[in-house]
């Protein structure tokens, strides 16, 4: 084989590499543009023309440019793309891969599969055909799916007589539908893929167009991401211990990380500072990252976080809810139900959802029509506006200003569904008390001693252990029972009867005060479970009571008067927000036959054998993590993950 | 170089999503360059580190110096090395002489699904390039086979923004290929840019010929080519039109895509 070195577009030395995805409607020809591109640009391997022509002949049908890259048997038979194909092309010095997409609205999601790779796209319509519903549907999914940089091919030119009028037509149209959707083309081009007018060379039939054919606009699409410009935001992958090194790995999403950096982890409000970059065969190491890096970091105290966490830096924090509002595009085979939960997968956080509200079918026929239906179904394929509502709250953005943490996706059983794009934040009930919780952990000063040392040296990390449920179930009796139980194991744990801060913490609150004697408890409970310790309480005092009032000694302290009336669940949460990030485990107690409105971690019913339930609740901390197996020097409870 | 760093990040980060949703997770190293580059960025994602065991479907029919390669790096780089084989299909006398698909499907393919079946992986990472061949130009990263190991090319799942196919029901598995957007250049240009050992099969060692793809004796062939070091094994592919797998003799007809369909890599 000869290696002597001739310089053409197709072989100088690789500068950059950009992916671009070929999409329209059914038949618009994106397939024989493709070939087109490749045979007319010298850029095919040798004889595949040849031996696709052998079988076509072989076949008795006419060659067709669009088989070079259909693959499938079924998909020449048909001549129809089935699945989106990557292509390798190098031209003046970048290398693309360019995804042929179906267009065939049965094969959508492979459509969209090919086009969320993408930077660019070509969009291509038939000039005899124009403007077809599926041509505004791709344009709308590309906005979608965050590819912003557009031209927009109008092919099959020569079926109308390489007419200016038509194209005029075409492009004003597609323009103004393309307008409402933020996108402007770069350019539109004039073309004949299968006679290879415009595609790599420039055609005299269409001598009145000015810009640059389809090969020339290849390079004018921008590889540059302002991404490395943006705030930080760096989901947390994975955490790994292979060696001495308890290394955080993840890919940058936007903006830049240093060795030296105080960073913020969201939603657990945890900080800490970079201290290495971790990297394998780079000498010396790296000291700074950019977005899209996969990277490995160390931080200067042994922390506890997990995959799912948005790391950034304090003066542009992510937003924290568990409820947003999002256009949606649906690709399951079941309509999207308001009733069932789904997995909710933003960036690396993955959590259970449902969908809170349908507020309408986003047409790509009326982009702009902003008018309320109820009660719609959404089928396969379609796109709507809807309000998703986690089940804990994730760290994310709008995807107007962050494209990775502001786009997720929604997984039924074991399939991805169906993807999104976050429009608005919606403010939940514990909005006000997580803005709190964050302010003060951000501000909050600690010792030299930290969690991690705390959960070492007592064998547990710090928690907060729940019992809910209706009255004269024995709660109090639990408590104690599981106290004492501890203790005697060696265990630093403490029962906090919320009765205990009426008359001191509480003094001056009216009984109305509701909300504020339940963060008041929250804000007590966080400060005890920094000193690492596990907390067992009740909920009595802040749910209303089940019973009518009764005399007898047990509950002689006139429960009427010391009830703030709030549903048990939403005590739960208000609590759980306070003390967030530390685990909590909540235990439902209730007579026999009781139904329980509330999740909880673990239910008994009935008369119980307290020393039986008690066990249970202790194997359940075991097995969330929270208590170690056994006390001694090599505790192993998971702290680190 | 952007370009090299570009294709090792994302390869990089679908090593770890795959390490992080697969319990029973295995790789395949044939030893070519591919897969050996691929070794390459497991260690680059897990910071030196291979944490599973990498799976090698042997043939008997392979190069002997492939087998020595083999066991040097794995004895090097600290691998869990895990060595599977057809063994009754051997001894019933398959070959290639009793016809190319045929002995792949016995060899291959089969070798593979009875080391699944006897470990029970259910994610299998892979080194194949949508570059090669045309059916591998429309795989996804996370591309699930069926309880047969069928791959059901019609229905395959959305992939976007990185959020792969990480759930899958009992007895079915997902094949992982961090390796889809390089080409056999970017191969190349990475074992030069990392200085990665590679196999010198590759290289023309005085004959005037040399290997560009490696698989069995029997049915790889080498080509005519002087180049003799990587950057000259660069250039030649930059000026050739002669496809990758040109020496591969399953690849005629339409071999690949009835391979592939039935659980071939």
């Amino acid at each position: 084989m000869a290696t002597c070195k001739t310089d053409t577009p197709a072989n100088v030395d690789i500068r950059d590499r950009m992916n671009i995805v070929i999409v329209g409607s059914v038949d618009h020809g994106k397939s024989t543009l493709l070939g087109r591109l490749y045979a007319d640009t010298g850029t095919l391997p040798e004889g595949k023309v040849e031996k696709i022509q052998a079988i076509c002949k072989q076949q008795g049908k006419e060659f067709e440019y669009a088989f070079l890259f259909d693959a499938f048997l079924e998909e020449q038979q048909q001549g129809v793309t089935i699945d989106t194909a990557r292509t390798f092309f190098q031209w003046a010095g970048r290398q693309y891969i360019i995804i042929d997409a179906p267009g065939h609205k049965e094969f959508l999601k492979n459509m969209i599969s090919g086009a969320a790779r993408a930077e660019a796209a070509l969009l291509l319509i038939d000039a005899l055909e124009g403007v077809k519903d599926q041509s505004k549907r791709h344009g709308l999914l590309l906005s979608m799916l965050g590819v912003k940089q557009v031209t927009v091919v109008v092919n099959k030119m020569d079926l109308v007589d390489y007419s200016q009028e038509t194209f005029a037509l075409i492009e004003k149209e597609y323009r103004a539908f393309l307008s409402q959707l933020d996108v402007t083309p770069q350019f539109v081009i004039p073309a004949s893929a299968k006679r290879g007018d415009n595609i790599a060379t420039p055609s005299p039939q269409v001598a009145w167009h000015t810009g640059p054919t389809v090969l020339e606009s290849l390079a004018q699409f921008s590889s540059e991401s302002d991404k490395g410009e943006q705030p930080l935001r760096f989901p947390i992958q994975d955490v790994y211990k292979f060696d001495a090194r308890r290394i955080l790995t993840g890919r940058i999403a936007s903006g830049r990380l240093k060795v030296g950096d105080q960073v913020i982890f969201s939603p657990s409000n945890k900080s800490a500072v970079v201290q290495t970059l971790e990297a394998f065969n780079v000498d010396p190491p790296p000291t700074q990252a950019q977005a899209g890096q996969s990277v490995g970091i160390t931080l200067d105290e042994q922390i506890f976080v997990e995959r799912g966490e948005i790391l950034s830096h304090e003066g542009s924090l992510p937003l924290v809810s568990t409820t947003f509002r999002a256009n949606l595009f649906w690709l399951g085979r079941r309509p999207l139900d308001m009733g069932k939960p789904y997995l909710v997968r933003l960036a690396t956080h993955e959590v259970e959802c449902r969908v809170a509200a349908i507020h309408r079918i986003v047409d790509a026929d009326n982009l702009s029509l902003d008018q309320q239906q109820t009660n719609v179904a959404v089928k396969r394929n379609e796109v709507a506006d809807v309000t998703i509502q986690a089940k804990a709250p994730l760290a994310f953005d709008l995807y107007a200003d962050f494209e990775t943490t502001g786009r997720f996706v929604l997984v039924d059983d074991y399939d991805v569904s169906g993807g999104g794009i976050i429009t608005e934040m919606v403010p939940d009930r514990e909005e006000t008390l997580r803005i709190e919780a964050r302010q003060r952990d951000f501000a909050w000063v600690t010792g030299d001693v930290t969690l991690a040392d705390r959960a070492k040296h007592y064998g547990h990390r710090a928690a907060l252990i729940l019992l809910i449920g209706p009255d004269t179930t024995s709660k109090t009796f639990l408590a104690k029972k599981m106290e004492s139980m501890l203790v005697a194991e060696g265990r630093h744990v403490y029962m906090l009867d919320p009765e205990n801060l009426r008359r001191g913490l509480d003094a001056d609150l009216q009984e109305g005060d509701a909300r504020e004697m339940i963060r008041r408890y929250g804000e007590v409970a966080r400060l005890l479970i920094d000193t690492g310790v596990l907390l067992i309480s009740t909920t009595n005092s802040f749910t209303p009571s089940t019973e009518l009032p009764s005399t007898g000694p047990s509950t002689s302290r006139s429960s009427a008067t010391l009830r703030t009336g709030l549903p048990a669940d939403q005590v739960v949460e208000a609590i759980r927000t306070l003390v967030h990030p530390a685990p909590v485990l909540t235990v439902y107690m209730s007579q026999e036959m009781t139904p329980s409105s509330i999740e909880a971690d673990l239910s008994f019913t009935g008369p119980e054998d307290f020393t039986r339930t008690a066990h249970a609740v202790l194997a359940a901390l075991k097995q969330k993590g929270i208590l170690a197996e056994t006390i001694g020097n090599q505790p192993v409870f998971q702290f680190s993950i | 170089m952007r370009h090299l760093r570009q294709l090792e990040d994302q390869s990089v980060y679908i090593f770890r999503e795959a390490y992080k949703h697969f319990d029973n997770l295995g790789m395949l190293w044939s030893m070519g360059k591919d897969s050996t580059v691929l070794l390459w960025l497991a260690r680059k994602a897990f910071f030196g580190h291979v944490p599973f065991p990498l799976l090698h479907v042997d043939t008997s029919y392979k190069i002997p110096s492939m087998i020595e390669y083999r066991d040097r790096l794995a004895r090097e780089w600290r691998l869990n090395l895990v060595v599977g084989q057809n063994k009754k299909a051997l001894a019933e006398g398959m070959n290639h002489e009793k016809g190319r698909v045929e002995c792949c499907t016995a060899l291959k393919t089969n070798g593979l699904k009875l080391l699944l079946e006897e470990k029970g992986y259910t994610g299998i990472i892979l080194g194949v390039r949508a570059d090669e061949e045309s059916t591998r130009a429309k795989e996804r990263y996370f591309s699930p086979r069926d309880k047969n190991n069928d791959w059901d090319f019609r229905d395959q799942p959305p992939e976007l923004w990185d959020q792969f196919k990480t759930s899958f029901p009992p007895n079915t598995h997902i094949r992982i290929h961090p390796l889809l957007d390089w080409t056999e250049i970017n191969i190349w240009e990475y074992i030069k840019l990392e200085n990665i050992p590679f196999m010198d099969l590759y290289l023309n060692r005085g004959d005037g010929t040399r290997y560009r793809s490696l698989g069995c004796a029997p049915c790889t062939f080498p080509i005519k080519s002087t180049a003799s070091t990587v950057d000259e094994i660069i250039e030649e592919l930059r000026a050739t039109k002669v496809a990758e797998r040109a020496g591969r003799a399953q690849d005629e007809g339409r071999g690949m895509e009835l391979l592939r369909k039935d659980g071939y890599m």
